[in-house]
């Protein structure tokens, strides 16, 4: 035991020595094919005989709702849509992370506090504030960080939800529309997650590849760090 | 981001910290009052009121879902939206800006309730320094009496009863807001707060206040627009009607 620490001054009562779990965390910028990656791993893991728990941006129960309400206003200025988020990520690792790495299971999580530090940062956020905020995070036992140009990015968005304004960091008043702005922005974002990624030791997957390929590759980057599976292969 | 102490901002900004029960709100409209009658424009904020994030702040302690990280992260998250919102647009106008809170009230509860100290003065820097920061002094016991509606009015986080310091909510007020208290006193030289005496006359601390306001307002801009304006505007208006019948 005693694998999981805090980056700093972590969370008051909570010993992480007595956490046994594995957190895994898959980082990337917008439409780079995260959640597709999380459903296939879940599904691999699951059928090796680990429990998994998911969980991802927006999603606490205490923040999910209000963020996303204030992400509709046009109002949210950037300190306090940073502060939002680790208000939101601060309850998931509280009340779900930690208690399913209590209890043994993988945790799966779709973005971590990198991509929360690089929003921020973007924003003109001092990057030694948004690291000491983030000081109560656990350190993970992986981070896969799926990465991709920008070109591939806008390729994506397009087959799947098209540009929206956040995703576009229309906030931040980067371009005369959505393609230019969504450019400059992603553009930042990749090069915030690459000053990031020899730092948090960041597992770097090439996302241009295809499902299978990317999929495959990081089931190696687990495996090692999984118990055996929990029964022999059938064979087929 | 400009950190706290390296704003330079036309207005000025007064807060008043303290204690549930130590008048401060009363003493902060008084001289809201004042300052309009003497022509400056005022802007007033409160601890724990911005729009966007009220409801999850109510909904959280309602349903008792804070932990003491989160508890303080969402009151920060409040504080970011009327920094952003309401505090730094009216000083940049040169207006005065009156905070009923601020962060030295999450830096005593926070603290007191296990938050490691120099975390969460870390996650105010954003936050801008104070002209002047009143601490209206009072003991625990004191503020107690004066706690309109007795026992009914003291709230769950207010006492404390998250931290299980006692089972009986006067008493587990009494504990927490005593470690609040020892808090705030050991900021008064950290952040250079301007103590109050609030067992005085209402008077009393009102006429202090106003002393060490007026010695800050030096070359601040009145920028009240005044009533005889409006009411010119308006008989203009309305000739202009009668004649266009």
């Amino acid at each position: 035991m005693g694998r999981f620490a805090f980056y700093g001054q972590g969370l008051p009562a909570v010993e992480p020595g007595e956490l046994k779990g594995k957190l895994v965390v898959l980082e990337g910028t917008d439409g780079v094919g995260r959640s597709t990656h999380i459903g296939l791993l879940r599904q691999w893991l699951e059928s090796r005989g680990h429990a998994v728990l998911d969980t991802g941006m927006t999603r606490s129960a205490l923040a999910g709702k209000g963020l996303k309400a204030a992400k509709e206003g046009h109002t949210l200025g950037g300190v306090t849509m940073s502060l939002f988020y680790a208000t939101d990520f601060a309850d998931r690792l509280e009340n779900e992370m930690i208690p399913a790495l209590r209890a043994g299971f993988v945790v799966l999580t779709d973005r971590y506090t990198f991509s929360l530090m690089a929003r921020a940062t973007v924003r003109g956020a001092d990057p030694q504030w948004v690291k000491r905020v983030y000081e109560f995070a656990l350190k993970p036992d992986i981070v896969v960080y799926l990465k991709a140009t920008v070109d591939e990015l806008v390729t994506r968005v397009m087959q799947t939800s098209g540009f929206n304004y956040w995703e576009s960091g229309m906030d931040l008043r980067l371009g005369e529309d959505l393609y230019d702005s969504f450019v400059a922005y992603q553009t930042r974002l990749l090069t915030a997650f690459d000053h990031m990624a020899a730092e948090y030791d960041f597992q770097v997957v090439d996302a241009s590849e295809s499902i299978q390929a990317v999929s495959d590759q990081i089931k190696g980057l687990l495996e090692p760090m999984l118990a055996p599976p929990a029964a022999p292969r059938v064979p087929s | 981001m400009k950190t706290y102490g390296k704003h330079r901002f036309p207005g000025r900004l007064f807060v008043v910290e303290g204690i549930d029960g130590s008048g401060k709100s009363t003493q902060l409209a008084l001289l809201q009052k004042w300052l309009e009658s003497e022509g400056y424009g005022t802007f007033f904020s409160e601890w724990n009121s911005s729009a966007l994030v009220r409801d999850v702040t109510r909904r959280g302690k309602k349903k008792r879902m804070l932990t003491p990280m989160t508890f303080s992260l969402i009151h920060a998250t409040d504080f970011a939206d009327r920094t952003e919102q309401h505090i730094i647009p009216p000083l940049k106008a040169g207006a005065l800006v009156l905070a009923d809170r601020y962060v030295y009230t999450a830096f005593a509860r926070d603290g007191a309730r296990g938050v490691n100290p120099g975390w969460v003065r870390n996650l105010y820097q954003f936050a801008v320094k104070p002209t002047i920061a009143f601490y209206f002094r009072i003991s625990v016991e004191q503020a107690m009496t004066r706690i309109v509606g007795g026992r009914d009015a003291i709230k769950y986080y207010e006492a404390g009863m998250d931290r299980q310091l006692s089972g009986d909510i006067e008493e587990s007020f009494r504990l927490f807001q005593g470690a609040v208290v020892d808090a705030y006193d050991a900021m008064i030289k950290e952040f250079g707060l301007v103590v109050i005496d609030a067992s005085r006359s209402i008077e009393e601390q009102q006429a202090e206040m106003r002393k060490i306001v007026t010695k800050a307002l030096t070359g601040a801009r009145k920028t009240r627009i005044r009533r005889w304006v409006d009411l010119h505007s308006m008989a203009k208006a309305s000739r202009q009607l009668n004649q266009a019948s």
